[in-house]
């Protein structure tokens, strides 16, 4: 990989940037509202690794397939799940992207190709081998991506899909979101030969190891990933190199097993700051021109809050209803 | 076979194993986004140019045939990974297929139990009811083949705790065909579970006859359905897949005696049709019920509390289980036998409720 990718045209580099200060500006606002009291639960927030979403997503269409996991708002988001939607299900409403039944680890929107998030590490992997067989069987050339963590790279369920999307030449992409830790536990202790990128060889695929914290790292190890993928050459691994700034859910104090040092060096290494920095420095927009892109995400966001604020709670009857389609 | 045998006769002799076997094939035909997956369901995978194709056709031949007609696109070779496979399953499922997947014995679930029961079960409700997944899965149960603790379990029990899975057994050729396609055509994921006892068994056994052909055009047993399979005044035998056809036996000895047992064939046990077995027992005012699966926390314990709770004041007995005991199944032949429900064991049941 160069050191520095050059930059793309400007309608690109706004685009990617606005992906990111979308993200993360929905985390923190999720946050905020859970912190006020609103009813949302349990998030795991993924403010610090937006790059690797969008970087992902950028080279994706609509329908191709994403799969996430228990951190996936990014996901889900750069795959172009409707915010105020998204907003709603955090808080349980009605009108969620799920009807409120499926909250922060299992937002789905399949018109969007957004096969859903899954709270059970390394669980969805398998899923999304089998979008990818299906693509193939049904003769289309979709792509399914599946998002793990360096703790997801562990699961017997990764390395059984590996095999099997290899024997099968699929075109599933397998995403490890390397963040480093796995609630509190680091990969150095916990992930044998040190690199997931690596295993990749073991199974005779393509595995890439990029800089999570530069969206265009990211984007473009993907777009070769995906031609690969069309192409009917199988699939690849991308290891992107990031870090969630808080902890593990919002009750994680992340000092219990990392350092102020440590957390100082990732917040200077941020991926909107220096894609921000970049985009001025190399005259594609002005500072102004970006701040009107914040201040229509954060006028996004209010209305999505609102949206969710007046949304009805389910009816009763949907307590048991959509168990089933029919019983 | 004689060539004067009639047709129905002739299908009267199709066995357990060829139902299903046809069952699936006739939907492949019907359905091009039906497909098969599993350990060997053809077998010899890759090999066909050196002569090797479809070596086993399943480990009891159930997709046997099945390569040659549709093709290894639409009839997958798995290696041995059920989380890969039947998550795979899950995943072709919510986008478009029909995937039929072999667990090719129900104790294996303890490898994959994640994909069945928190995606299977879970995502169509998880997801508002927006993704809908058809998948059916095959799976192989039963004692009797001196297989042991890990290869002869029954489990149902384990897959009707979760909502979201819908669990049939069949108990002969004709409902085996029966819920088969009806598994396949369901859009909820279904479990069949088969008896390793019964696959070779003909529906007409010993005796050919137009009374017991299997239909040879596709057709359906409904799913949520039990069949009355025995009609009968004294007593109601309830019976699961293989333990059916105990209950049939028992009932026969008993008539001898001047009892005359209801028979049900549950054939679904999610949903469970609670209004047959509570009609039966209000009428028979006495139960017994034949599982072959542990007896703690299991199908038969919760037909035992359905009974118990919603016909109490009809009952002159309370129900009775005939079940294993709270054991592993042991391998020795004659320990398994001292294992599972046996036709005289269901007798002694029969006349301990009748007595009381």
């Amino acid at each position: 990989m160069p050191d520095v990718h050059p930059m793309p045209d400007k309608s690109t580099a706004f685009s990617l940037y606005e992906g990111m200060v979308t993200i993360r500006e929905f985390e923190e606002r999720a946050r905020r509202e859970g912190d006020a009291g609103k009813p949302v639960g349990g998030i795991h927030s993924s403010v610090g690794q937006e790059a690797v979403a969008v970087g992902i997503c950028h080279y994706l269409r609509k329908d191709d397939y994403v799969l996430g996991n228990h951190r996936s708002h990014h996901h889900c988001l750069a795959k172009g799940v409707d915010m105020k939607e998204m907003m709603a299900e955090l808080m349980g409403k009605a009108t969620g992207t799920n009807k409120g039944k499926g909250g922060t680890m299992h937002i789905a929107d399949k018109n969007v190709g957004m096969l859903g998030a899954n709270g059970v590490i390394g669980s969805n992997v398998p899923v999304a081998a089998g979008a990818a067989l299906s693509a193939k069987i049904r003769g289309t050339d979709q792509v399914a991506v599946v998002f793990f963590g360096d703790g997801g790279a562990n699961q017997g369920a990764l390395h059984e899909t590996l095999n099997l999307a290899a024997i099968w030449n699929l075109g599933v992409i397998f995403v490890c979101e390397n963040n480093r830790y796995a609630e509190s536990t680091p990969v150095e202790y916990s992930l044998a030969g040190g690199s997931v990128a690596n295993r990749a060889s073991a199974y005779g695929i393509v595995g890439e190891t990029v800089d999570g914290q530069d969206v265009l790292d990211v984007s473009t190890a993907m777009e070769r990933a995906v031609h690969r993928a069309r192409a009917g050459e199988g699939p690849s691994i991308i290891e992107a190199k990031t870090y969630r700034y808080y902890g593990h859910h919002g009750a994680d104090d992340p000092l219990r097993y990392r350092t102020r040092e440590e957390e100082e060096f990732y917040r200077n290494r941020d991926c909107i700051a220096n894609f921000k920095t970049r985009i001025i420095e190399e005259e594609l927009g002005t500072g102004e021109e970006l701040q009107e892109i914040d201040a229509s995400i954060l006028e996004a966001l209010d209305e999505a809050v609102k949206f969710a604020d007046e949304s009805p709670w389910p009816d009763p009857d949907e307590l048991v209803a959509d168990v089933y389609v029919n019983y | 076979m004689t060539t004067t045998e009639s047709k129905a006769t002739e299908r009267s002799r199709i066995s357990f194993v060829q139902s299903i076997n046809e069952a699936i094939t006739q939907e492949m035909e019907r359905d091009p986004n039906v497909i098969v997956m599993g350990e060997d369901v053809a077998g010899a995978p890759g090999k066909k140019d050196q002569g090797f194709e479809d070596a086993w056709g399943g480990v009891f031949k159930l997709t046997k045939g099945l390569i040659g007609k549709f093709g290894p696109q639409r009839v997958l070779d798995t290696p041995i990974s059920e989380a890969g496979f039947i998550g795979a399953g899950v995943g072709a499922a919510a986008t478009g297929l029909r995937p039929i997947v072999e667990l090719m014995f129900v104790g294996f679930y303890g490898v994959c139990a994640d994909q069945i029961t928190n995606n299977a079960a879970k995502m169509h409700y998880m997801f508002g009811g927006k993704v809908t997944l058809p998948l059916t899965i095959i799976t192989n149960t039963g004692t009797g083949a001196g297989a042991a603790a890990q290869h002869s379990e029954t489990l149902y029990s384990i897959f009707t705790h979760f909502p979201g899975l819908k669990c049939v057994v069949p108990s002969d050729a004709y409902t085996a065909k029966g819920l088969m396609t009806a598994a396949i055509r369901d859009d909820d994921p279904v479990i069949i579970f088969l008896h390793k006892l019964l696959l070779g068994r003909t529906r007409a056994g010993l005796r050919p006859s137009e009374e017991y052909a299997v239909p040879e055009e596709p057709y359906i047993v409904p799913i949520g359905k039990a069949n009355v399979a025995r009609e009968g005044e004294d007593l109601t035998m309830i019976g699961i897949g293989y333990t059916t056809g105990l209950c049939l036996q028992a009932a026969d000895a008993l008539q001898q005696q001047g009892v005359n047992a209801e028979v049900i064939d549950l054939l679904s046990l999610s949903p469970m049709d609670e209004e047959t077995i509570l009609e039966s027992v209000k009428k028979t005012r006495r139960a017994v019920i034949v599982d072959e699966d542990y007896p703690r926390c299991s199908v038969a314990s919760d037909i035992s509390a359905l009974i118990a709770e919603q016909a109490f004041d009809y009952l002159d007995a309370p129900p009775k289980r005939v079940t294993p005991p709270h054991s592993p199944v042991p391998y020795s032949i004659m320990l398994e036998r001292l294992f599972a429900p046996t036709k005289e064991k269901v007798i002694e049941a029969a006349s301990e409720v009748l007595e009381a």
